[in-house]
This record gives C-alpha cells, structure tokens and sequence, in this order.
C-alpha cells in the first residue's frame, strides 16, 4: 500500500492506485429482482424500527382491539365484541401501514431526498413503487398475524373463505397505497404528516372500525359507507362475522378508490 | 465529431479555448491494473468526452438558471465546475444526472441522452447530492451496503468505509451523523457501485481539512484507477489541487474553461519581485527583457517587474543580476491563482 500523500494537482502516473485498482470501473445494476428484494428488506426494516410508526402500526390497532373487546364502552350491537371489532381492527391495521404509514414515510423520504438519490440508482422508479408494495404487504402480515393471535385469545371466532379475506385486504391495501402515496408525492412532508394522521383518526371514528356505522344518522350512515375504512371493514366482517362468500359491494367501493387514487398518483407524484 | 471553440475564447479573449481533447494536454485515462484490461475504445466512437454540453438553457419560472453552457469533460479526467451561490453549477450536473430535462441545448453522458436513456446510463454513474439522501433512521454501514446490493460488482462495502474513515459509525443512525460523516457517506455512496463516471456536488463543503484531505485523496484515486470524476465546489484550492480542467461558471454560462496552468497563464500579467541596493539601471535591464515588460522601483531597493512572468524572464533577471553584481533578496514570483481569475472573470468572491 502507497498511500497518495501529494498535494500537487498530478496525482502520480496513470496506473492503478495504491489500493491496486480498486476502483476501476466496472459498473452495472444487480438483477432487478435482487434490487427489489433488496429495497422491500430496507423499507420494511425502517418501517419497523421507527417508534412513532410501530405506534400506529401496532400499538394502537392492538389497545383498541383488546380495550373495547373487554370493556363494554361502545354498543358493537348484538353478538360478542370481538367478532364485531375484529375485523375492523384488521381493516384499521391495513390502513395504519399502507395509507398512514407509508404516506408519512414516503413524504419524509421525499423531503430528505433518498427518493431522489434512489433515482439515480439502477433501481428504476417501478421497482421503488414495488419494493414499497412488498415492504407494506410483510408489515401487514406481521400486523395481521399478531392481532389475529390477540383476537383469538379473546375468544374471537373467524368463520368465512380465507381467499375473500385475502382479496379484501389487498383491494384495501391498493386503496390505501394510491391516497397514501398521492398524499405524500404532492404535499410537504410536514402537511402529509399532519393530514395523514388527522385522516387516520376521523376513519378510525367514523369508518364503522369500533363504531357500527349504525350509530351515525342515516344521511352520515350512506356517506360513510363509501369511505375505503368502511368498505374494508364492513367486507371484512360480512366475512368473518357473518360467513358471507365475496363481499362485491364493498370490493367495488374499495376499486373505486384504488384505481383512480393509484392512477393519480402515479400522474402527480413529485420526486422531489 | 470535432468541438467546437469555446464560446469563452470569444467572450474573454484573454482566455484560451478549449483544447481539442485529441491534441490537448491530458492524460490517458489509467489502464487497468495488472491483468485488467483497459477501458474499451471502440473504434469510430468518441470516446473522448464522457460528458458534452451544448447550448444548455434551463428555467424556473422566468429565471434562466442555466443560460446557454457548454461544456466538455474528457474522459478519465478531474473536472472542477467552479462558481458563486445561483451560477448554475448544480442545475448542470442535475441535468448530466438526469434529474432536469433541457429546455434547450443537447446533453450526452457516456454518449447517452440522461432524461432519455436513464435507465441505461444510472448503472454507470455515481452520484454525490449536495445533502441529503439517506433513510434518517437507516444506519451507516447498513445504507451503503444497502446501495451496494442494487450494483452488479461493487467495491468492498467495509475496505471503503475504512478508507473514508467512516469504519467506527458505520451502526450510527443517519439522524445522529455529523455533517462531515453524512458528506463521506454520501461520497462511498457515489463510488460503491464502480462506476465510470461520477459527479460529486460540493463533495468536501463543511468537511474539516482532514476529511477533506481524505477525499481529496479519494478523488485523486479514482482517477488514477480511470474513473471520470466531475465535482462543483466553492473551494479554489480544490479545484487548483484535484481538477485537470476548471470550468468557471457565472449567470448560467461558462465564462472560462481550461486547465488551471490555461487559465492562470492568460489574462493580466504576473510579477516579480526582489529587493536590491536602491538605484539599479531598470533601463539596463529593461533592454534584456522582452517587449512588454515593464520595471520600476517602487520603494528605495524595493523592485517589481511585470510581465508574463516565465522561468525564461527570471533567469534573465537573474544573470543581469549577477553581471551587476546585485543580490536579488526575497525573489517572489507572484503568479495569478484561480481566484484571482475568478473575481476578474465574475467580479464576485467565491464565497459571499
């Protein structure tokens, strides 16, 4: 080793450096499935290593789901708590990582500028988009597997197709991401992060999460029933609750928001 | 395709233009090291310039950040894009990056259009941001092996952090990163994926000067080993001790471009001074000196004499001297720096 030490302007002879070539070119991308793992490995690590997220993500889905299946404070109408109170809470976890979360996240990168250097990195922008994707969907099973294992230690008992719950949930999921990423590629990461939250506890309020929407007037009821929280957690109860085949209702309302929440934010996203 | 002159040479005269790259006095771009062969030269290609700009013009709103600039950057060779706060030195390295689209003017990277071929051409660059892009909560060690893992063949992830001194906080969150280490791990971000080309915007601002000696040392480096390098910075003395040509950057254009020795040597004159016993012949003298010259005393003993100012002119001064038996004491050469060409060229300190 010859460590460089001039200070003149001509760096020693052209010839390889001290480091015996080091750095000599030798450029190119890795496979573009390694890179999208790769990138869905670091977004999902920072989803979960950030406290405030791990709060919304978690630890609230978790309290409301134990808090309200064990207290008797809202009237879930007729049959136990945790069946009612479930699936909403499933719907409420989706919705804490693909919209809350993920457009907070994504706001704050874009802010920070990692969207930008990414972008100059061989992963091209669709494979961010689906290591995004991929990063939000393991967050959900983690989050689905956990309150699922708390449900059922409060005596909750699913029924229904395990394929219409899957379905639901990623129409949910695609819902989310199209307003959540919308959210976060147009406004400033300090308003995203506001909103997003705000967002967050008017849909856990009146998204029929914890509150039957029968408990809001009939105007509101017709209203709040098109809201994506309401669809998800309605289709999910009418399945899990109630044994229903494939919600279409409530999956229609869920593609009414996920294609043209995904297409505009495909068409207004700022990289910058 | 042969470039065309500089604009510069005709808007600053006293300014050489742009050399043909083919004649000009650069250096081959370093073979590789034993057994590896060297960069490929395919025949018919230009493989001269990795970066030609021309005519670039580039707006926000009704201000031309960027106004009609050219440039060249040969390949295997340290540029300097040299300028004040607004010159446009980063809206033109965004553009070779593929962030800005032209409004007009063409730009070619490794001969590929970046806003068209980005796909192509982001494998091979590497990229230094002014700030910024990195997870705040992702560690060190863990978003450089991280940018890595999208490469096909990078440099060992702990050797460079090593070698940027970044080896002891590499489990340190990016939030928690001093300036200093943020700008090293943003340059090992640059250099990781072996490319061939790299822009470092500001690559040593707010870097003590070991840090910064380090990534000058970096730099120099990468060069030796035939990566192109092009840097914009604040820093003269950067730009004087790591640039093989200096591209002076003011409103938007290119004011001068050259080597630093081409732009130092042009322009006003240099002087030289010494110290005698008071009361030489400058006329005596004058006569041995080339036209041009001019000689005066300015306090008793006090002499300066100005000219272009060459080893030729002091070796005449010199023999004069000894053939009159005078001791020049305190011989200085005061030749023009980079900063002087600078405010003459823009009327501006670099750093307001």
């Amino acid at each position: 080793m010859t460590a460089e030490v001039t200070t003149d302007r001509t760096p020693g002879p052209p010839g390889p450096s001290g480091c015996g070539g080091a750095y000599a070119p030798r450029p190119g991308g890795a496979p573009v499935v390694r890179m999208i793992t790769a990138q869905a490995a670091l977004e999902t690590r920072m989803l979960l290593r950030n406290g405030e997220q791990l709060l919304l993500t978690v630890v609230i889905p978790s309290l409301l789901l134990v808090l309200f299946s064990t207290v008797d404070i809202v009237d879930t109408g007729a049959g136990r708590a945790v069946d009612f109170l479930a699936p909403g809470v499933l719907a409420l976890a989706v919705m804490s990582t693909a919209f809350t979360g993920q457009a907070i996240a994504t706001g704050f990168e874009r802010r920070y500028g990692v969207l930008k250097r990414l972008g100059a990195s061989p992963l091209p922008r669709w494979g961010l988009m689906a290591a995004k994707t991929l990063a939000v969907l393991v967050t959900e099973v983690l989050q689905i597997a956990l309150l699922t294992l708390i449900a059922l230690g409060l005596g909750w008992s699913p029924r229904g197709n395990p394929v219409s719950v899957a379905l639901l949930l990623v129409a949910g999921t695609a819902a989310f991401s199209g307003l959540g990423l919308l959210m976060a590629g147009t406004l400033r990461a300090e308003a995203t992060l506001a909103a997003a939250n705000l967002v967050f506890l008017l849909l856990l309020v009146g998204g029929g999460v914890i509150v039957p929407l029968e408990r809001f007037p009939d105007a509101a009821q017709t209203v709040l029933a098109l809201l994506p929280i309401s669809a998800l957690s309605d289709g999910l109860r009418d399945v899990l609750r109630d044994g229903a085949a494939l919600p279409w209702g409530e999956l229609g309302i869920l593609a009414g928001w996920a294609v043209p929440g995904l297409a505009a934010a495909a068409r207004f996203f700022r990289w910058e | 395709m042969r470039p065309r002159p500089h604009r510069a040479a005709t808007a600053h005269p006293g300014f050489p233009g742009w050399p043909d790259p083919r004649r000009g006095p650069g250096r081959d771009p370093a073979p590789g090291p034993g057994g590896r062969a060297p960069l490929p030269r395919l025949p018919g290609m230009n493989n001269e310039s990795a970066v030609r700009v021309r005519g670039l013009v580039k707006r926000y709103g009704a201000k031309a950040a960027v106004d009609g600039l050219d440039l060249d950057v040969r390949s295997g060779t340290v540029t300097a894009v040299l300028g004040p706060n607004g010159a446009g030195k980063t809206t033109t390295v965004e553009t070779c990056e593929g962030y800005r689209r032209a409004d007009t003017g063409t730009v070619r990277v490794l001969g590929l259009d970046p806003a068209a071929d980005a796909a192509r051409l982001r494998p091979r660059i590497g990229v230094m941001l002014q700030s910024g892009g990195v997870y705040p909560g992702a560690r060190a060690d863990e978003m450089l092996r991280h940018m890595a893992k999208l490469h096909a063949h990078p440099l060992d992830v702990d050797t460079l952090a090593e070698r940027l001194g970044l080896g002891s906080c590499g489990r340190t969150p990016y939030r928690r990163l001093s300036g200093g280490q943020r700008q090293r791990l943003a340059l090992a971000m640059a250099v990781v994926g072996r490319p061939e080309l790299v822009f470092l915007d500001e690559p040593t601002a707010g870097l003590d000067p070991q840090a910064r000696r380090a990534t000058w040392n970096l730099v120099r480096e990468l060069r030796a080993d035939g990566v192109t390098v092009v840097l914009t910075t604040h820093f003269m003395d950067e730009a004087e001790a790591l640039a093989d040509d200096v591209a002076i950057l003011d409103g938007g254009r290119v004011a001068a471009q050259g080597s630093p020795e081409q732009l130092c040597r042009g322009g006003a004159e240099n002087t030289l001074r010494f110290t005698g016993r008071p009361g030489l012949d400058l006329g005596s003298l004058l006569k041995a000196l080339p036209d041009g010259t001019a000689a005066a005393e300015l306090t008793p003993g006090g002499y300066r004499i100005s000219g272009t100012v060459g080893p030729q002119l002091l070796a005449t001064v010199t023999s004069w001297c000894a053939q009159h038996g005078v001791m020049p004491d305190g011989i200085t050469v005061e030749r023009r720096t980079l900063e002087d060409v600078f405010l003459e060229l823009t009327g501006k300190e670099l750093r307001s």
